[in-house]
């Protein structure tokens, strides 16, 4: 029969929506049970019992798992596994992280960023940075453990109230690996990575300070602010803000992309956004090859204006 | 300290990519290869230890066809001593190249382990966590600053909520994330300096690996098209379309 273990991810206070999101993909596989690895976290648990469709929320609470260690959570997650025919984890940095080393653990091939399931044992996945999309058969002898592309899968709804189950797990830990600081880039804006509206600012706002324009719509629509890889390499603004490929894939309902060309690692991270607004000087730049709506013309008179007419 | 640098030979990140005509992969005939780009970084950062004289030895090691051999002189021509090819025809994926490169850290016993977050071409992002598990050592993935101090090490990773910082026990395995440095360019001297470098080979087959079970991969698609939309003239037209979605 199958059973899915899903992991989830949070920062000890709140749940990631990632985790609401690959919820979706393994309800579609089979009946799921969500783990927190955690020291405490009963705030993230009882969000965890909220989500729909998941059969019980598994707390494993110790101090060494207060912070995300690849190193600490796989050997527990291994362990766990014998339970399981699946288990999946978010394919976000945490899940890239801690997924790999659970599947070596366990003898067993990894499927990374599944991104539609076509089958208890079969998904289909981006290859070539999104360029090519593959189907994988995982073979009977072994078990699944995936890595689940949260951009392709709606977050679960709420409402429901699960079982929280407390579980021991006794493996013995590494002390190798030390947890040291997360230098997060404050910010009041919401997450990047789980907002419904995103405006981004590419190479064309052409300095850090004009990215003032950038965040002062976003916040007028109550957006993330994000931008290209130009824009972050040119150093207007913090890596973490990059969107694309090598960035954050992501699936906001509105996407505002200004003075953003659209090279295709960057069109590969927001294809599946609801709705692609373009704003570019150069009516021939790939980004309005997938915008919805497009508007040629200088992004330092229409992104004041068009934030004006928000109002 | 020796540090082991695994690369991979992958089709060149400018060329874009072609399904064959069968769909069961993609077509490689004539298609520029090169090493991949984070394991040009590996490479990079691999020799920036050994300048700055915290290691003796780099080793570029590498698992594939004996094509292979050309992105292993690349690696040389870069600056690494020496190099390794596990030497095999057949589909290599993240665990089973893993486990041969258990093998090669079980014979060499280095002190750091350097490899790209992922190659560019399947975007596993598997095969550095799955050594450093086979191996029982720490890890440091998607790497952008990297300091030794002594038996331990630092690393700054790029993660979602900003930048982690970890402390570790070496050896360990450390994959590399764009920003941790910039690949020097190989000037024509050190290309054939590279040639008088030495290469072993050895073939898969030579070192009794445990192969596991492996992904059926198969129907090969482009992905589905956006359609474009329609430009707007006016700031004006343009919230009106919006309001019309709803999305505003």
């Amino acid at each position: 029969m199958t059973k899915v273990l899903l992991v989830a991810e949070h920062d000890g206070a709140q749940l990631n929506l990632a985790t609401a999101k690959a919820l979706s993909c393994a309800t579609q596989i089979g009946e799921t049970d969500v783990v927190v690895f955690c020291d405490g976290a009963n705030a993230v648990c009882d969000a965890a019992a909220k989500l729909s469709g998941a059969q019980r929320i598994l707390k494993v609470s110790r101090s060494e798992n207060a912070k995300p260690l690849a190193a600490v959570f796989a050997p527990q997650i291994a362990e766990m596994a014998a339970d399981y025919t699946h288990i999946l984890v978010p394919s976000t940095t945490f899940g890239k992280d801690i997924q790999p080393r659970v599947a070596a653990l366990l003898g067993a091939p990894q499927v990374s960023d599944i991104m539609s399931v076509e089958g208890p044992r079969k998904f289909k996945r981006p290859i070539y940075a999104g360029n090519v999309i593959v189907t994988i058969d995982v073979p009977e002898a072994a078990k699944v453990v995936g890595t689940v592309r949260t951009a392709s899968f709606k977050a679960a709804d709420g409402g429901a109230s699960a079982e929280v189950v407390n579980v021991s797990v006794d493996t013995d830990l590494p002390t190798h690996t030390r947890y040291i600081a997360l230098e997060a880039h404050a910010s009041e804006r919401p997450d990047l990575q789980s907002a419904n509206r995103v405006v981004s600012g590419g190479r064309g706002v052409g300095s850090a300070e004009n990215f003032a324009l950038i965040y002062s719509l976003a916040d007028k629509i109550g957006a993330a602010a994000g931008a290209s890889r130009a824009a972050v390499d040119a150093g207007y603004v913090p890596n973490d803000m990059q969107v694309g490929q090598t960035g954050k894939i992501i699936a906001p309902d509105l996407y505002i992309a200004v003075g953003i060309s659209g090279a295709i690692q960057h069109l590969t991270g927001i294809k599946d956004a609801g709705t692609i607004v373009a704003i570019n000087k150069d009516g021939e730049a790939p980004i309005f090859g997938v915008a919805d709506l497009g508007l040629v013309g200088d992004l330092f008179a229409i992104v004041p204006e068009l934030e004006k007419q928000l109002g | 300290m020796k540090i082991i640098v695994c690369i991979k030979r992958v089709i060149d990140y400018n060329v874009r990519v072609q399904i064959n005509r069968e769909g069961d992969g993609v077509v490689t005939d004539g298609v520029k290869m090169s090493v991949n780009p984070f394991d040009e970084i590996a490479v990079e950062e691999a020799l920036r230890i050994r300048e700055r004289g915290e290691a003796e030895e780099v080793i570029a090691v590498s698992v594939g066809t004996s094509q292979s051999q050309q992105q292993l002189r690349t690696a040389l021509a870069m600056g690494a001593d020496r190099a390794i090819l596990i030497e095999t025809d057949d589909d290599m994926q993240p665990l089973v190249v893993a486990r041969v490169f258990q093998k090669l850290v079980e014979r060499e016993k280095p002190g750091l382990v350097l490899m790209g977050k992922q190659a560019i071409d399947d975007d596993a992002n598997q095969t550095g966590q799955m050594l450093a598990a086979l191996w029982n050592r720490p890890q440091a993935t998607s790497a952008s600053k990297l300091e030794l101090t002594g038996d331990s090490a630092r690393a700054t990773r790029e993660v979602d909520a900003g930048l982690e910082v970890i402390e570790f026990d070496l050896p360990a395995v450390v994959t590399t994330d764009l920003r941790l440095n910039e690949p020097r360019f190989v000037k024509m001297p050190d290309i054939m300096k590279a040639k008088r470098k030495p290469m072993e080979t050895i073939a898969l087959s030579e070192l009794s690996i445990d192969l596991p079970t492996q992904l059926a991969q198969s129907n090969y698609e482009p992905p589905p098209e956006r359609q474009a939309g329609r430009i707007v003239d006016s700031v004006e037209e343009l919230v009106a379309a919006l309001r019309e979605k709803g999305v505003v």
